[in-house]
């Protein structure tokens, strides 16, 4: 699971914008949203997409999303229970 | 020149629209009186492989009905959808065109299926503007506003500040937009597009219908101009910014509600005294909840509101426009248009949606429409009495 | 009818708007009030407007998330505001307006629908596509709840901006304007904003802006 949560650092910052900032920087359980790294409702559909293209997962009610977004480590932790990819 | 204190009146009239229930205002009100809608499901692979709810005109009934205009040369889907929607107003203001009279144009994405061609001269607005004002004979420089959904109300707004500070006599507004694979696939990205026919205001609404249209209306001046059709004077017109996201609304409605607030100072009159309100009802969670949170704030919540997107869809650029003129033609009857879809309530705030086609006499419309980048207009329309007529 | 106009504008409206402030971002450079203030050697436009945020120490993360127009939007009006030192005035309206709208983006989210089965359409790129979120970003930054509008030209129409910026002071709809060309296309851009007010100033006349832009 440590490769894909570093997959995730990356993907997020590049798919986001992240710019200044490098995978060392997001902690695996940093919150992502509002506080944290102040994602937002936009980035959360961004994360959706990146979870159906590249893992296969069809997220079609975005309020599973908080929970599942919460931080790396629950993305991660999702994502090794529910690919298809 | 102190031009608040000597306002001088601007009117609106002749609209008209053309719509998948028809290429004109009287057809599209009959076929609304008739309980028809113009969202229709559709099947469309290229789309997405379910098929879905959309409102889409039907393009060989548009090129017959073009075709009897008798224009010379190639013309795009939407610029064959707005020279219809125009025509009468070019009929009837013919000599007003060398009368410093000006055009202004509605349009989110315009000509937006010419960005995937070699070559995409028609993608641009300017372009598109400048090649339907040629055609109906307007020789001032055509402009174009492209300010999201507000786009078609707020071009009024623009024409009728335009003609207040004396700059023109005379404005021809014309709002369109295309149902196209750009605009359904971001909405779906977003999650946005509803599963059913759109329900504005309803417990089950789960986001938006798209819809296509183009819409019409002559902003004049000279009330003596305003004899073979409807007319309304445009008393109070605000677009303010909520500051807060740029796709989501602000939760208070800050914006919307700053806006209905200062079209109705700046004709000092009471919430009570409008008659009906054609809102922008989209039937997404947020953009519904916050025009509860903003009517509320206005003390607007007995007055009937009516959201005419359950019946053309969403149509973006067109929208503003193309509800103005049904607003104000059944206002012109004396009757309340109904805000479909709507059956159990679901917002947090008491609203009186109107459901079913109402007969009330109506002087005073607010038309509302908000927007992708926070954007909010507010216009208040007074129906001109029989005496000053 | 009397009428109490929304704003403080009984005494300003007797007096006429003129160009009280003005940026420039054109050609690599960036002037604010017509001085110079930065050169840029990077000849992709991407690039450029990144060296002119630090350059200027802008601050603002969402920067990173935005489309051309925006960037360039946010870049002069950010540098013109926050260059002036002085109060912001919370009922300045914003006026903008381009030839080519947000064309960059608009060909972006094109593409990544034109991919056939692969095709994934992405939120962050499909909110740019409307060339008026440029007035959502500067509102949301220096929290301007005001009237703002955005318009497509062939050319700078200073004619326009003059008469629709003064139909906005001169009826009560705002106590100032600010008011722009901002045009991005690939690696061509040209931004001007400049703000207009009753007070002293430069004359707004279209002999001036065509001067200035």
């Amino acid at each position: 699971m440590e490769e894909l949560k570093i997959e995730l650092k990356e993907k997020i910052i590049e798919a986001l914008n992240l710019e200044d900032m490098s995978i060392e920087d997001i902690k695996d359980t940093d919150v992502l949203f509002d506080e944290g790294l102040g994602l937002d409702s936009i980035d959360a559909l961004e994360l959706i997409i990146i979870l159906d293209k590249d893992y296969g997962i069809k997220l079609t009610d975005s309020k599973d999303g908080k929970k599942i977004f919460q931080s790396i480590e629950t993305m991660a932790q999702y994502i090794t229970d529910h690919r298809t990819k | 020149m102190n031009l608040l204190q000597n306002k001088i009146p601007v009117y609106v009239t002749n609209g008209n629209c053309v719509t998948p229930l028809g290429f004109n205002l009287v057809n599209n009100l009959q076929e609304i009186k008739n309980g028809q809608v113009a969202i229709d499901k559709i099947t469309d692979e290229s789309l997405q492989s379910e098929s879905f709810y959309g409102a889409v005109i039907d393009k060989i009934k548009l090129k017959i009905a073009f075709s009897k205009l008798n224009y010379k040369g190639e013309f795009s889907t939407l610029e064959m959808m707005m020279l219809l929607a125009v025509d009468e107003i070019v009929v009837t203001y013919k000599e007003q065109f060398i009368d410093k009279c000006g055009i202004i144009f509605s349009s989110t994405k315009g000509n937006i299926n010419a960005l995937s061609t070699e070559d995409n001269t028609a993608y641009f607005l300017h372009h598109l503007a400048k090649k339907v004002s040629t055609a109906i004979g307007i020789k001032t420089e055509p402009i174009v506003l492209s300010n999201a959904c507000v786009s078609g109300i707020m071009a009024i707004s623009v024409a009728k500040r335009l003609i207040q500070t004396g700059v023109y006599n005379h404005f021809v507004v014309i709002g369109g937009d295309l149902f196209s694979k750009f605009v359904f696939s971001g909405f779906q990205s977003f999650q946005a597009i509803s599963a059913q026919p759109c329900k504005p205001y309803d417990k089950t609404r789960d986001g938006i219908t798209l819809g296509e249209a183009s819409a019409a209306i002559f902003v004049t001046k000279n009330k003596a101009l305003t004899e073979s059709s409807f007319c309304y004077e445009i008393i109070g017109d605000s677009s303010i910014n909520d500051a807060n996201h740029i796709s989501g609304p602000s939760r208070t409605g800050e914006g919307l509600f700053q806006s209905v607030n200062n079209a109705m100072k700046e004709v000092n009159i009471e919430s009570s005294a409008i008659d009906c309100i054609s809102s922008h009802g989209t039937a997404t969670n947020f953009n519904d909840e916050m025009e509860a949170q903003a009517f509320n704030r206005a003390a607007l919540e007995n007055t009937p509101v009516f959201s005419l997107k359950a019946c053309f869809g969403h149509t973006l650029g067109a929208a503003g426009l193309l509800e103005t003129v049904i607003s104000l033609a059944f206002a012109d009857e004396n009757l309340i248009p109904p805000s479909l879809g709507y059956n159990e309530d679901g917002l947090t705030l008491p609203l009186n949606i109107n459901n079913e086609i109402q007969e009330k006499e109506v002087n005073i419309v607010l038309k509302t429409a908000s927007g992708f980048g926070g954007s909010n207009t507010a216009v208040l329309f007074k129906k001109c009495t029989t005496d000053e007529k | 009818m009397e009428v109490t106009p929304p704003f403080f504008l009984k005494n300003a409206l007797q007096m006429k708007n003129n160009i009280i402030h003005y940026c420039n971002i054109k050609n690599n450079e960036v002037y604010l009030d017509g001085k110079k203030l930065y050169t840029g050697a990077e000849e992709d436009f991407l690039s450029f407007i990144k060296g002119v945020y630090k350059s200027f120490g802008l601050d603002y993360p969402k920067f990173y998330k935005m489309d051309t127009l925006c960037k360039l939007a946010i870049a002069s009006s950010s540098i013109l505001l926050n260059g002036i030192n002085k109060e912001i005035d919370p009922n300045m309206a914003i006026l903008l307006s381009n030839r080519s709208a947000c064309i960059d983006v608009d060909i972006k989210h094109q593409e990544s629908i034109s991919q056939g089965e692969g095709s994934y359409a992405s939120p962050a790129n499909f909110v740019y596509t409307l060339p008026n979120i440029a007035l959502g970003e500067i509102s949301i930054k220096y929290k301007l709840r005001s009237e703002n509008s955005f318009f497509i030209f062939e050319g700078f129409n200073p004619e326009f901006l003059i008469e629709y910026g003064n139909s906005l002071t001169q009826l009560g709809k705002s106590s100032s304007v600010l008011c722009g060309w901002v045009e991005v296309i690939e690696n061509e851009y040209n931004a001007f904003m400049f703000i207009i007010k009753p007070e002293k100033g430069i004359e707004l006349t279209k002999e001036n802006l065509e001067k200035l832009i």
